[in-house]
């Protein structure tokens, strides 16, 4: 497709030729000019593959990172101190906003081996990142480079299901999908799915549009594991949403968390940290009885990036539990490194007032560090492959369309 | 010899640019949307038509209520332009181009930000339907923002500009003197305006409903910020395909229906107004 086309060249040149090519010629053109060809299959890499491409690879001293809104201190304090020690000079930029978006600026130039112009970015589990994976977006990463992820990653965020022995990705932080609630409007306490199928908050229910988010809680609903899921499982998760469908008053991407806020919605499906740090005050946040989820944000190389060894050398720098503190005493997330624990209360030791106060909630916090009990309740996404996943969106995306 | 040549010279640079960037997207779009494929095994060119029939079996509804909330957007800008647009051209006397410019000014501001901005104006407990539900007047759970009256309301602001331009510039060029012999022959103020003002003002409308019928039934941005799961459009059906789903031929089938509707609905449009008043919009 980038190449010109002979028969447009000449139909360009010849009124006769154009003539026709305006006719049915455009579609015999347009069929020769515009087959897609796959790409898929590159998520399997032998370790020599892994050799070779970072062979010869030197650091730039330089490093342009894309990632979510909210996801860095407004000062950077974080990258300032990176900058400092590494002395690679980061330019940084919040220009995801949703995994879907963001595959589709990126997915033309990395099809055509051009620069996106960043070096390192942030990817949710799910099925953008599992398309990355498969079209060879990513670099597979060197873990002869990565000896903090080694050594300090929590357990269950070594050796992803969506990602085996971390070949391309390293988790950046994690959060829980369950339920926020404005107190002000919704006395009695929220506990379970089920109540966002109460006919009595007809209109003031807000769920997510995404596909998988949706589905999940669809599965919940049905009692099933979204992890373990079978096609007749999401005929009849979807069934469910669908009589849910009537109470519902949007279907939301990202801005959930104001409408919860204002109370322009009372009940949401809402992601923990948005919670935690962005609703107001009177906003609960709850891991539902039927279970939550669990997504991990993950970082990685794209496969034209310019400076991947400096990029490399980040994501192990932020694998140092000091390091990673100062990120998450502001994310709010779950932290994929447990040792920041430790230096999170030397600063709430060091610090005074509402500042102490703050970081002590954040270390109780069972939506920063989550106790087992509550580890135990969540579920993952499930794993897609090609031909499940049009399957999959067909059965769920028409629900948000009110198709 | 170059005197022939000028016109073909004046036309090249616009014709290059259209041909780049309309012609040939266009064309690559009308191949995908025969494909047959997926994002990892790659799209096929196979004169997959199922892609159309598909389409408007599953979103017909959406096409439907596209072109409904575009003639509703459409006439509510009609019905509010046109006053104002004659008010301006007739009695504004000296100050026309400043009440022009006036009516101009919000506009200034990006599209997406004003959008938002109704958002917090129509919020269930925001400064207007808060205050009036805090005094009594409205039921506690009215709300406005996810309906379709909400989202026409967007509508209808966002593209307000575009229909009173043209109708002030039709307007504004008729001569006052027909208006004088339409007195001198003893015609009331209403039939002055129905006989004279009006179709010669017609031009204009019909300029104005086609640049905004066609942008208002093709928007996702209001139905998205101002809208409620009821008010999907065929806009927000497209960009899901195309980045959600990344079913680039399904998108290209939908959003070339959609041009196909409109084309159809633009086209029945001149027939009922006439063949002359549309060239003669078309060569304003």
């Amino acid at each position: 497709m980038n190449e010109i086309n002979p028969l447009l060249r000449r139909g360009l040149t010849h009124r006769r030729d154009f003539l026709r090519l305006m006719g049915i010629g455009a579609v015999g053109m347009a069929a020769a000019a515009c087959g897609v060809e796959g790409q898929g299959g590159k998520q399997n890499v032998t370790r020599s593959e892994v050799e070779k491409y970072w062979a010869g690879k030197t650091r730039t001293g330089k490093l342009n990172w894309a990632n979510w809104v909210g996801y860095m201190e407004d000062d950077r304090a974080t990258l300032k101190a990176f900058t400092k020690a590494t002395g690679i000079e980061v330019t940084y930029k919040e220009v995801i906003n949703e995994n879907a978006e963001w595959f589709g600026k990126i997915d033309a130039p990395l099809r055509a081996k051009q620069s996106i112009g960043f070096d390192l970015m942030v990817m949710s589990n799910g099925i953008q990142l599992e398309q990355c994976r498969q079209l060879g977006y990513l670099v597979p990463l060197d873990h002869a480079k990565l000896p903090n992820f080694a050594a300090n990653a929590g357990a269950s965020f070594k050796n992803p299901s969506y990602d085996p022995d971390n070949t391309f990705t390293i988790p950046y932080t994690s959060g829980i999908t369950g339920i926020a609630y404005n107190t002000k409007y919704v006395k009695e306490p929220i506990t379970k799915w089920a109540d966002l199928l109460d006919p009595k908050y007809e209109g003031k229910i807000g769920m997510m549009g995404d596909s998988q988010e949706l589905g999940n809680v669809g599965m919940f609903l049905t009692g099933v594991d979204p992890e373990k899921s079978t096609p007749d499982d999401w005929a009849k998760a979807a069934a469910k949403l669908r009589e849910q469908r009537p109470l519902v008053r949007k279907y939301y991407t990202q801005d959930y968390i104001e409408a919860v806020t204002k109370g322009d919605v009372w009940i949401t499906m809402a992601w923990s940290g948005d919670a935690y740090s962005l609703a107001g005050p009177e906003v609960k946040f709850v891991i539902p009885e039927e279970g939550g989820t669990i997504w991990t944000d993950n970082l990685c190389i794209p496969s034209t990036a310019e400076s991947p060894v400096d990029a490399l050398e980040l994501m192990n720098w932020l694998y140092d539990p000091r390091a990673n503190a100062t990120l998450t005493e502001y994310i709010n997330y779950i932290t994929p490194v447990p040792g920041t624990k430790e230096f999170i209360r030397q600063d709430a030791d060091a610090a005074s007032g509402e500042d102490k106060e703050t970081l002590e909630a954040l270390i109780e916090s069972p939506l920063v560090y989550p106790t087992d009990a509550d580890l135990a309740k969540l579920r993952r996404y499930r794993t897609l492959t090609q031909a499940e996943k049009e399957q999959y969106q067909s059965v769920f995306t028409p629900i948000p369309q009110g198709s | 010899m170059r005197r022939r040549l000028t016109p073909y010279l004046l036309i090249l640079p616009g014709g290059l640019w259209l041909t780049v960037f309309f012609a040939v997207p266009i064309i690559m779009m009308l191949s995908f949307s025969l494909m047959e494929g997926n994002l990892i095994d790659g799209f096929a060119f196979t004169f997959h038509w199922q892609n159309y029939t598909e389409g408007l079996s599953t979103y017909g509804d959406k096409f439907a209520r596209s072109l409904w909330y575009g003639l509703l957007a459409t006439a509510a800008c009609i019905a509010l332009a046109y006053p104002a647009a004659y008010w301006i051209a007739f009695k504004a006397g000296r100050n026309k181009s400043t009440y022009l410019f006036l009516m101009l000014l919000p506009f200034f501001v990006s599209f997406i930000l004003r959008t938002v901005s109704w958002k917090f104006v129509l919020a269930d407990n925001g400064i207007v339907l808060g205050t009036l539900k805090d005094w009594g007047l409205l039921a506690q759970d009215f709300h406005v923002l996810g309906t379709t009256f909400a989202v026409i309301c967007g509508l209808t602001y966002n593209f307000l500009p575009f229909m009173v331009l043209p109708i002030y510039v039709a307007l504004e060029k008729i001569d006052h003197r027909l208006l004088e012999a339409a007195q001198d022959l003893y015609a009331s103020r209403v039939q002055t305006f129905l006989r004279v003002v009006l179709p010669l003002s017609l031009p204009g409308v019909f300029a104005g409903v086609v640049m905004t019928f066609i942008p208002i039934s093709a928007d996702y941005v209001n139905a998205d910020v101002l809208g409620g799961s009821g008010n999907v459009m065929i806009g927000n059906v497209i960009y899901l395909e195309y980045f959600n789903n990344s079913d680039y031929p399904m998108a290209s089938a939908l959003s070339f229906t959609l041009m196909g509707a409109l084309l159809v609905g633009i086209f029945l449009y001149a027939r009922l107004l006439g063949t002359k008043d549309v060239l003669e919009a078309a060569g304003r």
